[in-house]
């Protein structure tokens, strides 16, 4: 009993359902997660000159919440674990929400449950690599761009927000790796991605060899292709 | 008639280190002043506070009918039309030398992508960089780099001009092509501001000198004079440090 290639040639096809499905969750949940995170990791740099300085009225209160807001979400997804995560929101949130509101079955199926928690997830890590890119952007430039007298959002735009992209290109490409990785923990909510996939062939098989090589192998060439999209991109900015 | 720029006793602290002490200053338009100074002696935070890069602590500060600090929600409309160089240049480094000189005009002054790009070429060509516009500040020399800023700062057609020691980050031999630009730019009867260790450029291009020491103005007069005769023992100690 050695290892033999036909059981993976077989498990193809099923693998390959598979791993469609780990990339759609991981590329909705990444994308969703840059936004989520883009959106944090800027409310949290409120009021400081590393986004333009203070504002007045009602966009310095609405700063001062959303700053908040975005330190209380980001430390909440930090110290939990994924999995916790991903139960709470396929399990317990239709309770949640049963309990405060009396409305009964309210319930993402499996697969939303899992993009949510995905993009929530990614979000919260993802905010932190963009404040810390945001804070890496020479101050001296910021200045330059506030001395010319544009507004905030054309100095996020235009300035910082392409200065600091390149320098958080690196830390959010193992993000992404991260979260592709993250997305075999579905397995607990019954999301048939590969990782699921290959644990069903095994169970009727019992090839653990093959099958969790082939899994093994899939993943790979996932998290492969991620790494290269980024470099192409990392490479067309050179010059900043 | 009040000036284009007046400081009234003005007041500026960082924490508890006060650097500005009860400034009183009217600069009228088309004055080229310079400032000179030890450092430390609060020059440069004077310069920045005129665009609101600092805001004061105390006193009133009058800035193209602008005052602050009361008026600090306005400060976009001072930043309009108050130019500012810096000492490390601080070009965007991910736009070509053009887009730089191009950015004010488009996202400032609203102008179409056409005309920016004419008012960007014809500024380049003044400061002696026509054939540098396609290139990316990290492509150019300190000094190409610095002329690119002036003509950035210029392109939105400010009434005042902020240099914070422009030249002080550049090998001498490079130091001659901005002081010449900056030269030109005081011909134009722009209103300028410039902290500097440029004796020079003082005596042939300020039409003011100031010599600041511990957070106050302790001379302000006419360059040549000031310079030939120094009054005060602490400018004429200044004078020898800086080997003029």
């Amino acid at each position: 009993m050695g290892f033999e290639f036909k059981y993976i040639v077989e498990s193809i096809p099923a693998l390959i359902e598979g791993a469609k499905l780990t990339w759609y969750i991981t590329i909705i949940g990444i994308t969703g997660g840059m936004v989520l995170g883009t959106v944090a990791g800027l409310l949290r740099l409120t009021g400081t000159r590393a986004v333009g300085g203070e504002s007045y009225g009602f966009w310095r209160v609405l700063g001062v919440v959303g700053q908040k807001l975005a330190i209380m979400y980001i430390e909440l997804i930090r110290g939990t674990p994924i999995i916790v995560q991903a139960m709470f929101i396929y399990f317990a949130l239709p309770m949640l929400i049963e309990v405060s509101t009396g409305i009964k079955g309210v319930r993402f199926n499996a697969l939303t449950a899992a993009i949510i928690t995905i993009i929530i997830n990614a979000g919260a890590y993802m905010a932190e690599i963009v404040r810390g890119a945001v804070e890496s952007v020479n101050k001296g430039l910021i200045e330059a761009g506030m001395a010319m007298g544009i507004s905030r959002l054309q100095l996020i735009a235009n300035i910082i927000g392409p200065i600091a992209f390149k320098r958080a290109i690196p830390p959010l490409g193992n993000q992404f790796i991260i979260s592709l990785k993250d997305t075999s923990l579905f397995i607990v909510i019954g999301v048939g991605e590969l990782t699921r996939q290959g644990q069903e062939i095994m169970a009727s098989n019992f090839r653990a060899l093959e099958i969790w090589t082939a899994v093994a192998v899939c993943y790979l060439i996932m998290t492969s292709a991620l790494a290269l999209m980024l470099k192409f991109v990392e490479k067309r900015m050179q010059i900043i | 008639m009040s000036g284009v720029i007046e400081f009234r006793d003005v007041g500026k602290s960082f924490g508890k280190v006060e650097v500005l002490h009860d400034i009183d200053l009217a600069i009228e338009q088309k004055e080229v002043v310079v400032i000179v100074g030890p450092s430390g002696s609060g020059k440069s935070t004077l310069l920045r506070c005129i665009n609101g890069l600092e805001i004061i602590t105390s006193g009133e500060l009058i800035v193209n009918g602008i005052c602050l600090p009361r008026q600090r929600r306005q400060i976009r409309e001072i930043r309009k039309e108050v130019g500012m160089v810096f000492q490390l240049f601080y070009l965007f480094p991910h736009m070509t030398a053009l887009d730089n000189v191009a950015f004010g005009p488009r996202k400032v002054r609203g102008a179409s992508r056409s005309e920016a790009k004419a008012i960007a070429d014809d500024l380049l060509e003044k400061v002696g960089l026509s054939d540098r516009s396609s290139h990316y500040p990290a492509e150019l020399s300190g000094g190409q780099q610095q002329r690119v800023a002036i003509a950035r700062a210029m392109a939105v057609k400010p009434k005042i001009m902020l240099f914070d020691e422009p030249t002080s980050a550049l090998d001498p031999e490079l130091r001659e092509e901005v002081l010449n630009v900056m030269t030109a730019v005081a011909r134009e009867g722009i209103t300028m501001v410039v902290v500097t260790h440029e004796m020079s450029f003082a005596s042939k291009a300020g039409s003011r000198l100031l010599f600041m020491d511990d957070g106050r103005i302790a001379e302000d007069g006419d360059p040549e004079a000031l310079l030939r005769s120094p009054s005060s023992d602490r400018l004429k100690d200044f004078l020898k440090h800086v080997g003029y």
